[in-house]
């Protein structure tokens, strides 16, 4: 198992960058997800690591030794890819002792590793049937299957739910989070899903337009984000904007909104212009004596929450709130802000400026 | 109220696909039920007419398609010992005795070492430069690609006196090698484009797996790419062969002696003791016989290749 490091890594497709200077580091046995919408390069990365692409520049260390310029082959990885990529002329058997066979590994201990590893998967009874007949689930297991066999350095997994049914994803994704644990392999996965990135993931990486927006364990991403576009990618329904112009300095901890003084935490610089006042839904409670008002436009039942839409001098906002408490539309409602949770951002640059709540995530940015 | 499925075709429109189906192979097997029967008629039967549906079968094109024979007088006949073989026999109630071997089978031996010669030659080019125009940046792809169809955009034959002082210079003439050359280059671009095609279809992710699993890129090519493409090689080797197989002008017009193929060949049958039909027709039938089995053969391949990439799997 292996730690990964990428420093200033770099892909250029003719005229067009897919990731530009992408630095991070993937630490031993650490799940990592690399997450953002489609062609944010987060697969390019994936395959960069993986040697399926070869950088522009920059370099990459798969267990301190610098791999960026060398084949696929010679990097001891496993990938599982989206499609699986099952071998269709071979059998289950066959398509799982095939990384095998190439190291020249006799064939005794080939069917050994083999039988351990499907019995890990459940995939004993399946191990002399053809690939194509498969189910999604299966194909699953047996590309896991094939990736594991070798105890490879690490796991690099682009999408490897995507092709599978809702229901089904839910319990892979539960069944790839254990077959993890119970390994400690160090894995790289790759998907647009956020809620599949905080579910699994130990780390976040988000990407968007080739640039990495954040890094950090799943907590800090949702709580502490570093622009607006992660705070409005993560999370649904996503972060609440509220626009308006004005002036903060450093260690003040309100700002003034549309003639309502919301708490903010302490900030730590000074900034004047066009802010951003960005906070979750659910740090929005109904409350009459809240510090500003609004109509409510509609409510979304959803079990043990409700999402209501109010509209407001500064722009609509969603709330999330208890199911039980009873919202009709058309009421005019006080809204109170939890402000200890708040972030304010740059609107020009979607940054968030630094406060009390976000200084320690914000410093490896 | 009946019930009717728009997917579904009615008992009526099975009838009729049924039937045009069945007409349209008698139509086109007719000729080749013709040359079969002709070819075990006697000289009679096979210029009869009416035309004999019914005969009495007789080996006598065969004999007369592998041996050459001359004509002896009754007293000469005669004077020789009982024959041996049968076919001797046959060969004497035509006051006629062998003289020795045809050429046919030289010719036949020629045209299986030119067409399956060209057509591995075309199909091995064909599928390293199908993968190549596949996965690589080739530059000028779409150009060399142009390039390489617009070969086929005349007859083959409209070069014919060019590539015979060409062939002349180069002393490619009659020759095996020179031939094989030819219809490699006429069929390369078919190989080419037809393989490019199915190349395109097998996902990369195969041999990305492959490189994964610590194969090179050529292992993951041979080991994972060409057996995807196995429907792909075997349909593009059929109609590679089936055109260096029958090809007629180019072998006329460049080979005489030792690499003439059968094409060329067959007709010439006719000319020895008269109109021999059923010597031609027997040439012709043989002929038929190792494209019949090849295809046969490669038949699972070929349904499916032919239609590939019609439906989305």
């Amino acid at each position: 198992m292996a730690e990964i490091v990428i420093r200033n890594l770099r892909k250029d497709f003719g005229d067009f960058t897919a990731v530009q200077s992408s630095s991070f580091k993937i630490e031993d046995g650490e799940f990592f997800m690399l997450l953002g919408p489609s062609g944010c390069g987060k697969t390019t990365t994936l395959r960069m690591i993986a040697g399926l692409e070869l950088p522009t520049s920059g370099e990459i260390y798969i267990d301190g030794e610098e791999v960026g310029q060398k084949p696929a082959r010679q990097r001891d990885i496993a990938f599982v890819f989206q499609m699986f990529a099952l071998y269709p002329h071979m059998n289950v058997r066959r398509n799982i002792s095939y990384p095998l066979v190439s190291q020249g590994m006799s064939k005794r201990q080939v069917s050994e590793k083999v039988a351990e590893v499907s019995r890990i998967l459940g995939i004993e009874d399946i191990l002399d049937r053809s690939v194509s007949g498969l189910s999604g689930g299966d194909r699953q297991r047996v590309a896991l299957g094939r990736a594991i066999v070798r105890e490879p350095k690490a796991f690099m997994m682009d999408e490897p739910l995507g092709a599978l049914d809702a229901e089904f994803r839910e319990h892979m994704a539960e069944e790839l989070r254990a077959l993890h644990d119970r390994m400690g392999a160090t894995t790289v996965y790759v998907t647009h899903d956020q809620l599949e990135a905080m579910q699994m993931g130990d780390k976040i990486v988000v990407m968007n337009h080739g640039v990495i927006e954040q890094f950090g364990t799943p907590q800090d991403i949702y709580d502490k984000p570093a622009t607006m576009f992660v705070a409005d990618f993560i999370g649904s329904p996503s972060m609440n904007f509220l626009r308006f112009h004005g002036e903060v300095h450093s260690g003040s901890s309100s700002v003034k909104l549309h003639h309502a003084e919301l708490a903010v935490p302490t900030l730590r610089e000074p900034f004047e212009g066009d802010l951003v006042y960005g906070i979750r839904p659910e740090h929005v409670s109904l409350v009459d004596a809240g510090e500003s008002r609004g109509e409510v436009v509609a409510a979304e039942y959803l079990g043990t929450t409700q999402i209501v839409t109010v509209k407001t001098a500064g722009g609509d906002l969603k709330a999330r709130i208890a199911s039980n408490q009873s919202v009709r539309s058309g009421e005019n409602v006080g809204l109170a802000f939890n402000g200890s949770a708040a972030t304010l951002f740059d609107n020009q640059t979607g940054r968030a400026l630094k406060s009390d709540l976000n200084e320690g995530v914000l410093a490896h940015v | 109220m009946s019930s009717y499925s728009i997917t579904e075709p009615s008992a009526f429109q099975k009838w009729l696909a049924g039937t045009l189906v069945v007409a349209y192979a008698i139509i086109t097997l007719l000729p080749l039920v013709w040359i079969l029967t002709t070819g075990f008629k006697s000289p009679v039967d096979a210029i009869a007419y009416p035309p004999k549906v019914f005969f009495e079968p007789s080996l006598e094109g065969y004999v007369n398609l592998f041996t050459t024979r001359t004509r002896v007088s009754p007293e000469q006949l005669e004077a020789l010992p009982e024959p041996e073989t049968w076919y001797e026999e046959i060969v004497r109630n035509r006051d006629m005795v062998i003289a020795g071997p045809s050429r046919y089978g030289e010719r036949f031996l020629n045209s299986v070492i030119i067409g399956f010669g060209s057509t591995f030659l075309s199909v091995f080019l064909g599928t390293l430069a199908a993968y190549a125009f596949s996965r690589f940046k080739v530059p000028l792809k779409d150009d060399l690609l142009f390039f390489i169809l617009s070969t086929r955009m005349m007859p083959p034959i409209a070069v014919a006196i060019p590539i015979f002082l060409m062939f002349r210079t180069l002393g490619l003439s009659d020759t095996h090698l020179g031939m094989i050359l030819l219809y490699t280059a006429v069929n390369i671009s078919l190989a080419v484009w037809l393989l490019k095609g199915f190349m395109d279809e097998i996902p990369r992710e195969y041999e990305e797996a492959a490189l994964i699993d610590g194969y090179t890129r050529f292992q993951a090519f041979y080991k994972v790419v060409l057996p995807q493409a196995a429907t792909g090689i075997a349909s593009t080797a059929i109609f590679c062969l089936i055109f260096s197989w029958n090809e007629y002008a180019f072998a006329v017009l460049l080979t005489s002696g030792t690499a003439q193929t059968a094409p060329p060949f067959i007709p010439t049958i006719i000319g020895v003791g008269g109109q021999d039909w059923p010597a031609v027709a027997a040439g012709a039938t043989l002929f038929l016989v190792p494209v019949m089995v090849f295809t046969i053969l490669l038949r699972k391949h070929l349904l499916r290749g032919i239609t590939f990439g019609a439906v989305r799997k």
